[in-house]
């Protein structure tokens, strides 16, 4: 009995240990989030509030129920692959509102080179050209329409 | 981008681990160290060292109360690390650690402290008044009984928590070296070695750290140095110090001889970035020359003057030698790019959250946290001589 | 370009029923989503990359990343035949802007577009002390920015350097695989940008997705092989020098 009188020090040392893991755990229950642990060791709702985010580019697919007429002149051409915002930028906002929010004009003395500005880099099978000596300052869209490049009068593909 | 040379992937460019994170290491490194020394008197039984063993001990607790605060500060939120303890992530080397710090914290600095000290805490209990008093009564934690018998089973259960203590040293920096060994993605750390090297640069780190402290704050009180005692230690820190550098010169041979995809990439910035801090700094002055300054003292019989001076010397320059070890680890593995083909450059800002004076004033809060703890709990041997008296 | 025509047509009514459910954006919006029924992963085919900068402008514009950080970048590679293992790269603001012209040299050149490699055992994930980062079910390495505390231990594990902290909200930032979008069954903001059809999704778990067919008679590689992170962005026709 002595023994443990002797060692009571001990016990409240231990106690001390005792009561602060009561309290973290306690804590612990209330800070925790709920959906934590759901899927894996992370707050499961997160993934929903990722998804949730608004986005910026509509995609072609919203873009062409609208501009069949624009579709028409793209799917046979050149560019049939190249989607509405790669050249026209980010365009939900537009699809949301189309009275309201009219996409920017474009700059095809930018827009253009970005793509087929000549140099070494590009893979030797893509078209380029170097603007100075192919066009000497012409706007692009003198000869070539956007959506459909290849030059009317060689005879469009 | 300027300090950009060859290509880095364009978020390298910025280094996210500052010398807050050189210091965390370096901190818990002098904790572990300072307690393996306490250590050699309890359970090895070096009397020698007995005038430093609650030096050691405050020493350990001072800096460990200090270690996670760099760890705090950098954190891009700080209010939020509590997480750590309660989802605590098992694959996540940091997260296990915030685990063993608290363990090694209160299970075994501040018990092994409590119960050497607390004969002490119940007499000055008595004998102080007014503020000093509350605390030491809080300190007893209510309990007076001081008999023959109970100090004697705190004695043994003492001697049990130093028992584990030194595994738990062990885990506590092995632990920090393990963070950055088991990052496959920097060959800089990746290594197996890489918690042993630390576990022996933190005893080297933390011998010297208290043989420096235990030489100054005896001269500072004016009391005589115990040669005896820091022959002792010198001894050991020679010892370790050649085990250390053993490793970490094994680990380099290792590196250059296999050269490996990012041999050439290192190679270089040893030889550029880091050539200073690294060769210079951590090799030559921090551990060749006191290797070869206290080795000097191992083989000749030098007069007392001259030992002193070479042990305050070298264990100084030891401890700058572990600081610039920790910053090549840390600054050094995040100043080459992944692809190998390029460096950035580390500017450590001044006034931020993470700039110099923090870190000055996180290196300084030890001591000044040390010199309340003596304050409260005077570790002398004078009066240590007298508790040990009435504890046999 | 009939414009005032087109100002003043309404969305067809199929059309704004599609819409709408992409806009209204909460998971209980696309009850058509299952996430144990996708694994995603992205191709890139490095034959058809010209480096114009599209994706990198595309996914700053559509994850608000901040300047001079980047969760999609593009880098050229210029290898001399002498110097196989040294490449010469560059990648001035991540290719953002596009590249100096290069001239004919005898080395060659090509881009490496690079993002997440949405690897499967991720180190990055690894790492996390608090479970603030993770793998989802369907394959997307993710940010919880609410939970994550900014000590930056992934991203010195990430392999890549995809991973960077947020100048502003100090945590964690990378690229989610436009999770926000391909849930609603868009494709991924860089990929409906790209002008070449270079980037694509692709649903592994999806038998009818092109990937399939494309894995079967085309030599892909994923960066660093050697890492084994499970990485699933998949490049063909990647060079050796590429790191």
């Amino acid at each position: 009995m002595s023994v443990f009188k002797d060692a009571g020090h001990l016990f409240r040392f231990a106690g001390l240990f005792v009561l602060a893991f009561i309290v973290f755990w306690a804590i612990r229950g209330y800070v925790v989030p709920k959906s934590f642990g759901q899927y894996g060791h992370y707050r499961g709702n997160a993934i929903g509030e990722i998804a949730a985010r608004s986005v910026h580019f509509a995609g072609h697919d919203t873009c062409e129920t609208c501009h069949t007429d624009v579709l028409d002149v793209k799917k046979n051409g050149k560019h049939a692959h190249v989607n509405c915002e790669a050249c026209h930028g980010a365009l939900a906002k537009h699809a949301d509102d189309p009275a309201s929010v009219t996409p920017p004009k474009l700059d095809t003395a930018v827009l253009c080179v970005r793509c087929h500005a000549t140099t070494a880099a590009k893979p030797k099978g893509f078209p380029q050209v170097s603007a100075e000596e192919h066009s000497t300052g012409l706007p692009c869209e003198t000869c070539h329409q956007p959506h459909s490049p290849a030059m009317v009068a060689g005879g469009a593909k | 981008m300027s300090g950009v040379e060859g290509f880095m992937y364009p978020n390298e460019i910025e280094l996210h681990w500052s010398v807050l994170i050189v210091l965390y290491p370096y901190i818990t490194g002098l904790v572990a160290g300072a307690f393996i020394l306490a250590s050699l008197e309890r359970v090895f039984n070096v009397e020698a060292v007995k005038p430093t063993y609650r030096l050691a001990l405050l020493t350990a607790l001072s800096f460990l109360l200090v270690a996670p605060l760099p760890l705090q500060l950098h954190l891009g939120h700080p209010e939020r690390s509590p997480e750590m303890y309660f989802t605590p992530h098992s694959t996540s080397a940091m997260a296990m650690f915030g685990y063993v710090y608290l363990w090694y914290l209160m299970a075994v600095l501040v018990f092994e402290i409590w119960l050497d000290y607390r004969r002490d805490i119940v007499l000055l209990s008595q004998k102080t008044k007014g503020m000093t008093r509350w605390i030491y009564t809080i300190m007893t934690l209510g309990s007076s009984n001081i008999s023959k018998r109970s100090l004697h089973i705190d004695e043994r259960v003492g001697w049990v928590v130093t028992l584990v203590g030194i595994p738990s040293a062990f885990l506590l920096h092995g632990y920090v070296g393990f963070i950055f060994g088991s990052i496959k993605a920097n060959p800089w750390w990746s290594s197996p070695l890489m918690p042993v090297v630390f576990i022996f640069s933190a005893m080297v780190s933390g011998i010297a750290g208290v043989m420096v402290i235990y030489m100054a704050t005896t001269k500072l009180r004016g009391r005589k140095i115990d040669m005896r005692c820091v022959d002792t230690i010198a001894m050991y820190l020679f010892y370790t110090f050649i085990i250390d550098f053993s490793l970490e010169m094994l680990d380099l041979i290792h590196r250059i001889y296999e050269a490996d995809e990012s041999f050439r990439s290192l190679d270089f910035m040893v030889h550029s970035k880091l050539f200073f801090s690294q060769i210079v700094l951590q090799i030559g002055l921090g551990t060749l020359v006191p290797l070869i300054l206290l080795g000097l003292t191992q083989v000749a019989k030098l007069p007392e003057l001259a030992r002193k001076r070479i042990y305050s010397f070298a264990g100084a320059l030891t401890l700058i030698g572990i600081f610039a070890m920790r910053w090549n680890v840390v600054i050094g593995g995040q100043l080459f790019s992944k692809s190998f083909l390029g460096y950035t450059t580390y500017k450590m800002s001044l006034v931020t959250k993470e700039g110099l004076i923090v870190a000055v004033g996180l290196t300084l809060l030890p001591l000044g946290i040390l010199w309340v703890l003596v304050k409260l709990l005077p570790p002398w041997p004078e009066d240590h001589a007298t508790q040990g008296a009435a504890a046999d | 370009m009939n414009i005032s025509r087109r100002q003043m047509l309404i969305l067809l009514p199929a059309a704004a029923v599609a819409w709408k459910s992409v806009l209204a954006g909460t998971p209980e919006s696309s009850p058509n989503y299952k996430m144990s029924e996708h694994w995603w992963s992205m191709l890139i085919d490095i034959s058809k990359c010209i480096g114009c900068g599209n994706c990198v402008r595309a996914c700053q514009t559509e994850n608000d990343v901040p300047d001079g950080y980047f969760r999609t970048w593009v880098e050229r590679y210029h290898v001399s035949d002498e110097n196989m293992t040294n490449p010469e790269v560059i990648s001035p603001d991540g290719g953002k802007e596009g590249f100096p012209e290069a001239k004919e040299d005898g080395g060659k050149y090509f881009y490496v577009p690079k993002l997440c490699n949405q690897c499967a055992d991720s180190p990055c994930t690894q790492v996390c002390p608090v479970g603030a980062t993770f793998v989802t079910p369907d394959g997307a390495v993710l940010v919880d920015q609410t939970y994550c505390l900014g000590c930056a231990y992934c991203v010195q594990a990430c392999p890549y350097g995809c991973r960077y902290i947020h100048p502003q909200k100090k945590v964690v930032d990378k690229c989610t695989l436009c999770y926000h979008r391909i849930t609603k069954g868009l494709t991924t903001a860089c990929c409906e940008a790209c002008p070449t059809g270079a980037r694509q999704l692709a649903d592994l778990k999806n038998p009818n997705d092109p990937i399939h067919a494309f894995l079967k008679t085309h030599s892909v590689q994923v960066l660093k092989p050697q890492m084994a992170t499970g990485a699933k962005v998949f490049y063909n026709d990647l060079d050796g020098s590429v790191r």
